[in-house]
């Protein structure tokens, strides 16, 4: 064997165990609840909480409203700055990075001030206006993810050209963007939807401070009292996240066929 | 005259002080092919998209069978655009992307069906309906992307670069097929190139832009026989230019090197001692006497190069150097390069550049 194979298979091998050690050893200490042997009542006394099944579906139905809006935000927003406005592009790009700068917590106090039961525009004093506010605060969190993978994917057509094509054919800019851009850029914004719901799942500062019933807190909350329902929780969140991915790989198979792609 | 279609009246467009059309005015009758043929950054393509309404112009009117378009919308014109890039939407298959238009337009599906069955007939491509632009070559690719722009039935057609991505073969095959179409529809159309071959050949007629400004719009035998301006001699085809001095502008005689041409009829305006850029076509030029050539003038062969069924023969006359083909004929060998040699033309085939 080469030196250079060999070196290569060290790097890897030594990468794979950083990774997988940890992660096999969560797996094994989930599975000792039963004194003496390898059970799963971890996982079943989680699953089987009314307190994990809502607070899950909770947060799934808040990453799903997230995505939408994201989606309808910054798919109109990428295509128009690369069609008509490329010029504003470092600015916006800026401000899409802002979540990652300014921490989730300032931005929640920001909305407390702002929107307050006493505010003109009280969201939260109401149930609805506070899981409306949630979904904003999230879709604001997932922005640097969303904007840079539509980017990305309006980056590999000629957003001229085909828009001007939809245009001259009679299509007016709801059909070019529903009919023309958003297909041929859709697995970039899969991908940004699922690394929005990835987020959105395991959130924790915003949904506890606006005290909705989200997935985060209860994580939280069960890590701080329990023993080995944490580690039984966290193969599940990364099942979920890796669940995820996977599902961006076999969408894509699916995907409108680009004239991009290799023959 | 009939009322033309096409009305292009005193176009201007500007980008901020930049002008890159100025005063820019055609008509074209129905079912006309018209080319605009120029280098890069005359205008001609700025003009094909203030058709389209991609650009708004600064001043000016566009008419369209009567009705002004100039602040139209681009999907409120009813007119088909062929792109240099093809532009087929990579997301829908052959059928889909011809029947974009028609779908868009409202027409019922079953209509809409016969009409794409129709149009990849018309292209000879029927087989094609389910593939998907990147399973396509670009000449096919081109071929559906006509089709797409023809299938709306659309006013005037807009063929802008159509052929500069395809190999030379293609181009050439393709450039009748357009032809063929347009003449079998008889869609009045606008044709964008910068390749003066391609416009020569499939044009009604041709307008030769230069500066944001049409120098000349003619038929091709006019632009090529007949240019207007130096510019339209040098850029379309090749010249042989020699400077010449007026010796006698009554009788129109010219000086050239030291030998006299007889140029009557042809000196407009020009006074005897002024300085004319005259210019030949090398195929109006024979090597020796010809019947019908009254102008004569001598030189020496500086280059030769066979070219198989053509010789390529350059002959310096003086400071000027005429660059002329002729025919390959086995029992007689190429000149050599230092012989003397007499070339001859006719007075009128003489082009006197302005």
């Amino acid at each position: 064997m080469k030196s250079g194979k060999f070196w290569a298979w060290v790097v890897f091998i030594v990468g794979a165990a950083y990774f997988f050690i940890p992660l096999m050893a969560t797996v094994e200490f989930s599975l000792r609840m039963r004194r003496g042997v390898h059970s799963f009542d971890a996982y079943q006394i989680v699953l089987g909480d009314a307190r994990f099944q809502s607070t899950f579906l909770y947060s799934v139905v808040a990453a799903i409203f997230t995505i939408i809006l994201g989606v309808l935000i910054v798919v109109p927003a990428a295509y128009w700055i690369r069609l008509r406005l490329p010029q504003l592009r470092p600015i916006v790009e800026f401000i899409t990075l802002l979540p990652l700068v300014i921490p989730a917590i300032v931005i929640v106090f920001g909305y407390i001030r702002m929107y307050g039961s006493n505010s003109p525009l009280p969201f939260l004093g109401s149930n609805m206006g506070a899981n409306a506010l949630l979904v904003i605060g999230y879709a604001t969190l997932a922005l640097p993810y969303m904007y840079r993978a539509v980017d990305t994917g309006l980056r590999t057509i000629d957003v001229r050209t085909l828009t001007e094509a939809a245009q001259i054919l009679g299509a007016g800019w709801g059909t070019i963007i529903g009919r023309v851009i958003l297909p041929n850029v859709l697995i970039a914004v899969l991908s940004g939807a699922f690394l929005t719901f990835a987020i959105v799942i395991g959130e924790f500062t915003m949904a506890s401070l606006l005290n909705r019933p989200a997935f985060g807190p209860y994580l939280q909350n069960i890590g701080a009292n329990r023993a080995y329902e944490p580690a039984a929780l966290a193969i599940i969140a990364f099942a979920i996240t890796w669940g995820c991915m996977s599902l961006i790989q076999i969408l894509s198979r699916f995907a409108p066929k680009s004239a991009n792609r290799p023959n | 005259m009939a009322e033309p279609f096409l009305s292009i009246q005193h176009v201007r467009k500007s980008y901020g002080s930049n002008t890159v059309v100025q005063d820019f005015s055609l008509d074209v009758e129905p079912g006309e092919f018209v080319s605009f043929l120029g280098p890069s950054g005359c205008g001609k393509t700025t003009v094909l998209r203030m058709v389209a309404g991609f650009e708004e112009p600064s001043a000016g009117k566009i008419v369209v069978a009567g009705k002004d378009i100039t602040r139209l919308k681009p999907n409120q014109r009813n007119v088909g655009m062929v792109f240099q890039a093809y532009a087929l939407f990579p997301n829908l298959t052959v059928a889909q992307n011809i029947a974009f238009g028609l779908k868009v337009a409202g027409m019922p599906k079953a209509d809409a069906d016969k009409r794409v069955a129709e149009m990849l007939d018309m292209i000879k491509l029927p087989q094609m309906a389910d593939r998907y632009p990147y399973q396509l070559s670009g000449g096919q690719q081109q071929r559906i992307a006509l089709a797409r722009a023809i299938a709306p039935k659309p006013k005037l057609l807009l063929l802008d670069e159509p052929l500069s991505a395809l190999d030379a073969k293609v181009r050439v095959s393709l450039r009748e097929e357009i032809r063929s179409i347009q003449k079998k529809l008889g869609i009045t159309t606008i044709f964008v190139t910068h390749d003066q071959e391609e416009a020569l050949s499939i044009s009604d007629r041709i307008a030769v832009m230069y500066g944001g400004k049409a120098e000349q719009v003619a038929t091709p035998f006019e632009i090529y026989n007949r240019p207007a301006t130096k510019f339209v001699a040098n850029f379309v085809g090749t010249l042989n230019v020699l400077e010449g001095k007026v010796t006698d502008a009554a009788s129109g005689t010219v000086q050239v090197n030291t030998q006299q041409v007889s140029l009557k009829g042809k000196l407009n305006g020009s006074k005897s001692g002024d300085t004319l850029s005259l210019a030949l076509r090398p195929e109006a030029i024979s090597l020796g006497s010809q019947p019908g050539h009254d102008s004569r003038l001598t030189g020496e062969i500086s280059e030769v190069h066979f070219l198989g069924s053509v010789i390529r023969v350059r002959v310096g006359i003086g400071n000027n150097t005429v660059s002329l083909d002729t025919f390959n004929n086995s029992a007689t060998p190429p000149p050599a390069v230092g012989e003397k040699a007499e070339i001859s033309f006719s007075s009128s085939d003489m082009l006197v550049l302005h």
